[in-house]
C-alpha cells in the first residue's frame, strides 16, 4: 500500500504534469515549472521512504508498553519537528545573509523556508493533539512543549503576513530580514519562560518515557529520513515559486513602463509592445 | 544617542498633550476593558481553595495586564501614526538623529504614557476586583519592568509595520505572541505582590528584567536597519 501511494503522490507533483505538456521544443523552452531532476529525486526518494516507514511503522513494528499503539504518531510527529526546526533555522540564516549583502537568494530562501516551516508545525500540533486524546485523555494540554509550539506557529504566521504585504521590494526584504532573526529569540524566550511556568504551577510532567526497540527506532529513524528529503523537496520548489514571482514583478514592471510611454504617443511603436513579448510568458 | 532620545521623546510627550489621545480615548478604552472582564467573570462567584477569594480577585492580576498589554497596542501604534503622516517618517530620518536615540526616545515616550495608563487602571482594578496589596515594593518592580519590556519590543514591531496601511492589524499579530513572556511573568509577579508571598513574585521580576534589556537592545542595533530603506 505504501509504494501504491507514494507513485500515486508522485503523480500530481508539479514535475509530472509539467513535463506532460511540454510536447514541443518551443514550449518546452518557455514553460514555467519549478522542477528539476533534484527535486524529482527528492521528491520520488521522500514519498518512497515515506512509504515504507508507514509500513514498518504501522505493521512490522509493536506497539509500545506506556503508548500502544499511539506511540506510532510519533514516527511522523518527532520528524516534522525537525523540519519546523530545521525551516525556520534556514530562515533566521537567510535573514543575516540578507541584511549582510541583501543577497535575494537569500531573501526568497528566508521565505520559503518560513512558509514550509509553518506548515510542519501545523501538522506537529495537529499530530500532537490525535497523539494527546489517548495519552492524556484530551487533545489540548497547556503543557509547556504544546503551548510554546503553538505560539511559535503564531509568530511564524506574522512573519508571512509581513511578507504577503504589497510594499516596494526592498522595504518588505528588509523588514521581514529584521523579523526573521528577532523570531528565533522569540521562539527561545518563549520556550522557556513557558517551561519554567508550568514547572512553577504543577510539577507533574506530562512526558512519557518511552522505551524504544530496534524495530521501533528503525521505523522513527526511517520517518526522519522521509521527512527530511520531503521538506527539502517542498522548500525547492517553494523556493522556484518565489523566485518566479520576482520575476513576473519585474516584467510587469518593465510592461507598466512601456505601456506609461506609449500613451504619451498617438500611435503606439511596435516594437516597444514587441520587446516585452518574449518575456511575458 | 541619549540626546537624541530625550529630544524624541519631549517630541512625542508634547504632541500627546497637545492632542490628548492617549488621555482622552486610550486609558478610557482600557477602564472599559476592565469593566467588561469584570461583566464577564462573576465578580460574586467564590470558589474553594486560595482562601475564599471571588473568581474575579483571583484573576485581577492577569486580566489587569491584558488590559494594560490592549491599550499598550494602541499607545504603540499611536507612536508611528504620528510619524506617518505628512511623510514625517523621511523628515525624522533626514534630520541625521542616531536611530538608536529615535528608537529610546520614542520607547521612552511611550513608557511615560504607560505609566500614567497603568496607574489610572491600576486604581481601576483596585476599586473594581477588590484585591488586597502585600508587597508594594514588588508591584513596583513588576510594573516599571513589564512596561519596559511591553513598550521596548511593541516600538519595535510598530516601527516593523511602520507607514503600511494594514499597520493596525498587523502590529497585534506580530506583538501579542511576543509578550507571552512579559504577560505570564506580570500576571505571576503581580499575584505574588497582591497576595502573597511576595518571594514567590521575584524570581519572575527577573525574567522581566532580562526581556526588557533583551528588546531593548535589540532595538538599539535593529532599528537603523528598519529605518534605513
Amino acid at each position: 500500500m505504501g509504494r501504491a501511494q507514494s507513485s500515486s503522490e508522485a503523480d500530481v507533483s508539479p514535475s509530472a504534469s509539467a513535463s506532460a505538456d511540454a510536447a514541443t521544443p518551443a514550449s518546452r523552452a518557455q514553460r514555467l515549472s519549478t522542477s528539476s531532476r533534484l527535486t524529482r529525486v527528492l521528491g520520488i526518494a521522500g514519498l518512497l521512504l515515506l512509504g515504507i516507514m508507514l509500513a514498518f511503522g504501522l505493521w512490522f513494528s509493536g506497539p509500545e508498553i506506556a503508548m500502544r499503539d499511539s506511540v506510532r504518531l510519533l514516527y511522523i510527529h518527532v520528524p516534522s519537528v525537525f523540519v519546523a526546526y530545521l525551516c525556520f533555522g534556514v530562515t533566521f540564516l537567510g535573514s543575516v545573509q540578507y541584511l549582510r549583502n541583501q543577497s535575494s537568494f537569500w531573501d526568497l530562501m528566508a521565505h520559503a523556508a518560513a512558509e514550509i516551516g509553518v506548515l510542519f508545525v501545523v501538522f506537529v500540533l495537529v499530530t500532537g493533539s490525535l497523539w494527546g486524546k489517548p495519552t492524556w485523555g484530551t487533545y489540548w494540554q497547556w503543557d509547556p512543549r504544546l503551548t510554546s509550539t503553538s505560539m511559535m506557529l503564531l509568530m511564524y504566521v506574522g512573519y508571512l503576513a509581513l511578507r504577503r504585504l504589497d510594499l516596494p521590494g526592498e522595504v518588505r526584504s528588509q523588514r521581514a530580514a529584521v523579523l526573521g532573526i528577532v523570531s528565533i529569540l522569540n521562539v527561545i524566550v518563549v520556550h522557556y519562560s513557558v517551561k519554567w511556568w508550568r514547572s512553577l504551577h504543577q510539577s507533574q510532567t506530562f512526558g512519557i518515557d518511552t522505551q524504544m526497540d530496534g524495530l521501533m527506532l528503525f521505523s522513527f529513524f526511517l520517518g526522519v529520513i522521509a521527512f527530511l528529503a520531503i521538506g527539502a523537496w517542498l522548500l525547492v520548489h517553494r523556493f522556484r515559486v518565489g523566485w518566479m514571482e520576482s520575476q513576473l514583478d519585474e516584467i510587469r514592471l518593465e510592461h507598466a513602463l512601456v505601456e506609461r510611454r506609449n500613451e504619451g504617443r498617438a500611435y503606439p511603436r511596435e516594437d516597444d509592445l514587441l520587446q516585452v513579448r518574449p518575456g511575458e510568458s | 544617542m541619549l540626546r537624541d532620545a530625550r529630544l524624541v521623546a519631549r517630541k512625542d510627550l508634547r504632541i500627546e498633550l497637545v492632542s490628548k489621545v492617549i488621555a482622552g480615548q486610550i486609558v478610557p478604552f482600557g477602564l472599559i476593558v476592565l469593566l467588561l472582564f469584570g461583566l464577564a467573570v462573576s465578580p460574586d462567584l467564590a470558589v474553594l481553595g486560595r482562601d475564599g477569594r471571588s473568581v474575579l480577585a483571583q484573576v485581577a492580576p492577569g486580566l489587569f495586564w491584558v488590559a494594560v498589554v490592549l491599550s499598550a497596542l494602541l499607545a504603540v501604534g499611536r507612536s508611528f501614526a504620528v510619524e506617518a503622516q505628512d511623510g514625517n517618517l523621511d523628515a525624522l530620518k533626514m534630520t541625521g538623529l542616531d536611530p538608536a536615540g529615535v528608537f529610546l526616545g520614542k520607547a521612552a515616550a511611550v513608557a511615560v504614557e504607560l505609566f500614567i495608563l497603568e496607574l489610572i487602571l491600576g486604581i481601576g482594578a483596585f476599586i473594581l476586583y477588590g484585591t488586597p496589596i502585600a508587597s508594594w515594593a514588588l508591584l513596583a518592580a513588576t510594573i516599571v519592568l513589564t512596561t519596559a519590556g511591553i513598550t521596548a519590543a511593541g516600538t519595535v514591531y510598530a516601527a516593523l509595520a511602520a507607514g503600511l496601511r494594514v499597520r493596525d492589524t498587523l502590529v497585534p499579530l506580530l506583538l501579542l505572541p511576543v509578550l507571552t513572556p512579559v504577560l505570564l511573568g506580570a500576571s505571576i509577579a503581580t499575584e505574588a505582590a497582591l497576595f502573597g508571598p511576595p518571594s514567590d513574585g521575584w524570581s519572575w521580576v527577573l525574567l522581566l528584567g532580562a526581556f526588557a534589556l533583551l528588546y531593548v537592545g535589540v532595538g538599539i542595533v535593529a532599528f537603523g536597519s528598519i529605518m534605513e530603506e
